[in-house]
C-alpha cells in the first residue's frame, strides 16, 4: 500500500502537467494569434486611414452630415416626392429586370454546367474538370470589369450590365447547383437507365425533381444578391437605378430630394426581395415538398 | 359499391393531377419564354447592333495580347520617330531602335510577312512596296498626296484594303499600318506580346536577354533590377502590388471588424441569450436596416464623410456585412446545445466562463468558417467597392478602362484580380476544411 502509492501519484502528477503544459501552450498561441490579429486589425485600419482622402477621426462627426442634408432637403421638398419616386420608377424596374434576366440566363446555363460538372451525372465526365475551372473563372472575375468592356464594345444600356451579371452568376450557381445535384440519390437515374433512358430524360426525370426545391430557393437567394449587383454597375454608367442615383448626387445641392427618392425605392425593393424571398425559401426547405 | 367508385375516383383524380401537371410543365416555360421576349423589347436588343461598335471590340482584342510600334516622319521636318503606342515617354533612342527600322538617306523599315517595306525617301516621298501588288510610291505636299500607283491598278478601283482620298492615303494590310497624309506619315507594325514589361527604354536592362539580366543580377545588380521592374513607368509593378494589397486590406478590415461588432450584438437577438423580445427585435431590425441599405448607398454616405480612399470602401463593407453576420452569428447562437452551458454551469463557473467554455467552442467553427466565406466573396467585393471609392485594384481597372486604349493594362489587371481571387477562394477553403475536420483547433 505505501510502496504503491508514490508509483500511482507518479505519472498522474506528469498527466497533470503534460496537460497544464499543454493547456498553457494552447493559451500562448491563442494569445499570440490574437495579438497578431489585433495588431493587424489596427496596423491595417491605421494603413487604410492614412492613405484615405479624409481621416476616421476627423470625418467621423460629419457621419451623419450627408443622411440629415438629404433628409432635410426631402423634407423641405416632400410635397414633390410621391412625384419622384414615380419619375424614378422605370429606373428601377431596368434595374430588376436586369438582375431578373441576368439570374434567369445565369441559372439556366448553370443547370447545364452543374449537370457537366457533377460525378456520376456527367455526359462527359473527361470533361468534369475543366467545366469546374470555367466555372470558377465565372465566378471569379467582378461583374464590373466584364460590364465595362462591354459597354465599351456595346455602347450603354442595361444588355451589357446584363451579360455581366449572368456570367458571374452561372459560375455561382453552377458551384452551387452541382453540391445539391451531387448530393442526389443516384437510383432513380439508375432505374431511368435501366428502362433505356437516354440523358436528358434522366436529368429531367430522374435529377431535377430531386434538386428542383434547393435549386429554385438558391436562385433566388442569387437573385437577390443581383439586384444590389445590377444598383451598384448602374452607378458606373450601365443605366437603371444607380445611374440616376448617381445624377442626383453629383449635382450637389438642390437634387437631394431626388436622391432621397431613389435611397427609398432601392431600400423597399432590397428589402421587399430580401422578406419575400426568405419566406419562399424557408417554405420550400422546411415546409416540405410543394 | 363503395369499392367499384373508388378506383374510378382515383383514376379521375390521377387524372386530373396529371392534366394540372402537364399544364404547369408548359405554363412555367411558357410564362419564361413571355417574360425574355418583354425583356427583348424592354432591353432594345434589336437596336443592339445599331449602337455595337465592332470596331472598338477589335481593338480591345488586338490590344489585349499584342502592341504595336509606330514610327512617324513629320514631313514639315523631315523627323522620324519610332515610339511604343505612339506614347511621348516611349520613343526608341539610337540604342534601343529595333533592327527592322535603318534609319539613313532613306529609312528602310521592313515590315516582315514575305517583302513588307516602307521606305521614306530622303526627298520627302514614301514608298511602299506590297508582295503581290507592287510598289505604291507616295509623295505628300501642302497641296496633298500626290500617288503613283503600280502598273496595272486602277486608282477608281482600288481593293478594300486601301483607303484612298486627296490629302490622306491609307493601307491595312496583315503585315501592319500605313497612313500618308500632308503632313505625317505612319507606320504600325504590330507584334504578339506586351511591351516592355519588365523594363523601360530607359533602362540599362532593355533589350538583353534573361540570361544576360540574369549574370548582371548574380554580379550585384539585383537591387538595380528589381528597382527598375518595380518602378516601370508603364505597368507600374510596385502601384499594381500596393493596390492588391490595398483591396485585401478593405475585405480584411471590413469583414473582421465586421464579425467583431457582430458577435456581441448577435447575443442580444438570440432567442435564448436575450430574454427581452423587445430589445432582440431592435437589434434584428438594426441587422435589417444594415443588410438592405445597401453597400452602394453606404459607400456614397460614407465617402461624403470620410472622403475617397480604402478606409471608406472597408468601412462600406463592415457595415453591410454587420448585418449579415449578425443574422447568420443569431441563428447559430440559437442552434446551440444547453446540454453544454449547463455543464460548465454545474461546475460553478460564473457567467464569462460559461460563454467562453460553454458556447462559443461549439459555435467559434460555424462562424469562423462563414467568416472565411465571406472574406474570401468580400475581396471580389472589395474591387467593385474600390471602383466607387477610389481605392485598390478596382481604381486602377476603372481608370485604365476608362482610358479606352490601354487594354493591355487592363488585361493584365484582370489576370491579377482573378488570381488574387482564386488564390482567396482556395485558401479559404483550405482553412475551412481544416476548422471542419479538425474542429478542437478552432480556437
Amino acid at each position: 500500500m505505501v510502496e504503491i502509492t508514490p508509483g500511482a501519484a507518479q505519472p498522474s502528477r506528469r498527466l497533470h502537467d503534460d496537460y497544464m503544459a499543454l493547456v498553457g501552450r494552447r493559451r500562448l498561441y491563442s494569445g499570440i494569434l490574437l495579438a497578431l490579429f489585433v495588431a493587424l486589425m489596427l496596423g491595417g485600419f491605421n494603413l487604410a486611414a492614412d492613405r484615405n482622402a479624409g481621416g476616421f477621426w476627423s470625418g467621423l462627426p460629419s457621419f451623419f452630415d450627408f443622411p440629415r442634408d438629404v433628409i432635410s432637403e426631402a423634407w423641405e421638398a416632400r410635397a414633390e416626392l410621391p412625384g419622384h419616386l414615380a419619375e424614378f420608377l422605370p429606373a428601377l424596374v431596368e434595374t430588376v429586370n436586369i438582375a431578373a434576366t441576368a439570374t434567369l440566363v445565369g441559372a439556366l446555363f448553370a443547370v447545364l454546367f452543374a449537370l457537366m460538372s457533377t460525378r456520376g451525372l456527367a455526359p462527359f465526365p473527361r470533361l468534369i474538370p475543366l467545366v469546374r475551372r470555367v466555372m470558377d473563372v465565372c465566378r471569379a472575375v467582378p461583374e464590373i470589369v466584364i460590364a465595362l468592356v462591354l459597354i465599351y464594345v456595346l455602347g450603354g444600356g442595361p444588355v451589357p450590365a446584363m451579360i455581366a451579371i449572368a456570367i458571374h452568376t452561372v459560375g455561382a450557381l453552377g458551384k452551387l447547383f452541382s453540391e445539391v445535384s451531387e448530393n442526389a440519390s443516384p437510383k432513380p437515374v439508375e432505374g431511368l437507365q435501366s428502362v433505356g433512358a437516354n440523358w436528358t430524360q434522366r436529368m429531367a426525370f430522374g435529377v431535377l425533381p430531386q434538386v428542383l426545391p434547393n435549386w429554385f430557393s438558391y436562385a433566388l437567394l442569387r437573385f437577390e444578391i443581383n439586384i444590389r449587383a445590377s444598383a451598384i454597375l448602374g452607378f458606373v454608367g450601365a443605366g437603371g437605378i444607380g445611374y440616376e442615383l448617381r445624377n442626383a448626387i453629383s449635382w450637389g445641392q438642390g437634387k437631394f430630394d431626388q436622391a432621397a427618392a431613389v435611397f427609398i425605392l432601392l431600400f423597399v425593393t432590397i428589402v421587399a426581395v430580401d422578406q419575400v424571398s426568405t419566406l419562399v425559401r424557408n417554405r420550400l426547405i422546411h415546409g416540405g415538398a410543394p | 359499391m363503395t369499392d367499384a367508385a373508388m378506383p374510378r375516383d382515383l383514376r379521375a383524380e390521377t387524372a386530373a393531377l396529371f392534366r394540372r401537371r402537364r399544364l404547369v410543365a408548359f405554363a412555367i416555360p411558357a410564362a419564361i419564354l413571355a417574360y425574355l421576349v418583354y425583356i427583348f423589347f424592354a432591353f432594345d436588343v434589336p437596336g443592339l447592333a445599331a449602337r455595337a461598335d465592332w470596331q472598338n471590340g477589335q481593338t480591345l482584342v488586338r490590344d489585349s495580347y499584342s502592341h504595336k510600334i509606330h514610327v512617324t516622319r513629320d514631313n514639315r521636318d523631315g523627323e522620324i520617330e519610332a515610339s511604343i503606342e505612339g506614347e511621348r515617354r516611349f520613343v526608341f533612342d539610337d540604342r534601343t531602335l529595333p533592327d527592322w527600322i535603318a534609319p539613313g538617306e532613306d529609312t528602310v523599315i521592313d515590315l516582315g510577312h514575305g517583302g513588307h517595306e516602307v521606305r521614306y525617301l530622303a526627298d520627302g516621298g514614301v514608298t511602299y512596296d506590297i508582295p503581290g501588288f507592287g510598289r505604291v510610291a507616295m509623295m505628300p505636299s501642302p497641296e496633298g498626296v500626290a500617288v503613283d500607283w503600280p502598273a496595272g491598278v486602277d486608282p477608281a478601283d482600288l481593293p478594300g484594303w486601301i483607303n484612298a482620298g486627296d490629302n490622306r492615303i491609307s493601307f491595312v494590310t496583315e503585315a501592319g499600318r500605313l497612313s500618308v497624309t500632308r503632313n505625317r506619315a505612319e507606320v504600325f507594325r504590330y507584334f504578339t506580346g506586351w511591351e516592355l514589361f519588365f523594363f523601360t527604354l530607359d533602362s540599362p536592362y532593355y533589350g538583353l536577354s534573361p540570361a544576360e539580366v540574369l549574370s548582371r543580377a548574380v554580379s550585384g545588380e539585383a537591387g538595380a533590377i528589381v528597382n527598375d521592374v518595380w518602378t516601370n513607368s508603364m505597368w507600374r509593378h510596385g502601384d499594381v502590388a500596393w493596390a492588391i494589397f490595398e483591396t485585401l486590406l478593405m475585405a480584411f478590415l471590413g469583414t473582421c471588424g465586421a464579425a467583431i461588432v457582430a458577435l456581441p450584438l448577435a447575443f442580444l437577438a438570440a432567442r435564448n441569450f436575450a430574454p427581452l423580445a423587445a430589445l432582440r427585435f431592435a437589434v434584428r431590425r438594426l441587422f435589417d436596416l444594415f443588410r438592405g441599405v445597401d453597400a452602394l448607398i453606404w459607400t456614397i454616405v460614407l465617402s461624403r464623410a470620410f472622403g475617397l480612399g480604402p478606409l471608406t470602401g472597408s468601412l462600406a463593407i463592415l457595415l453591410t456585412d454587420t448585418g449579415s453576420f449578425g443574422k447568420l452569428f443569431s441563428e447559430a447562437l440559437e442552434n446551440v446545445d444547453d446540454r453544454q452551458i449547463e455543464g460548465v454551469k454545474s461546475t460553478g463557473a460564473h457567467p464569462v466562463a460559461r460563454y467562453r467554455f460553454g458556447v462559443i467552442p461549439q459555435v467559434m467553427p460555424v462562424l469562423l468558417s462563414q467568416v472565411l466565406y465571406f472574406l474570401e466573396s468580400n475581396t471580389r467585393s472589395a474591387t467593385i467597392i474600390g471602383a466607387i471609392t477610389g481605392g485598390g485594384i478596382g481604381l486602377l481597372l476603372t481608370q485604365a478602362i476608362n482610358t479606352q486604349k490601354d487594354w493591355e493594362e487592363v488585361t493584365y489587371y484582370i489576370v491579377l484580380v482573378l488570381l488574387m481571387v482564386i488564390v482567396m477562394d482556395w485558401l479559404s477553403g483550405i482553412v475551412r476544411r481544416r476548422l471542419i475536420k479538425g474542429g478542437g483547433d478552432a480556437e
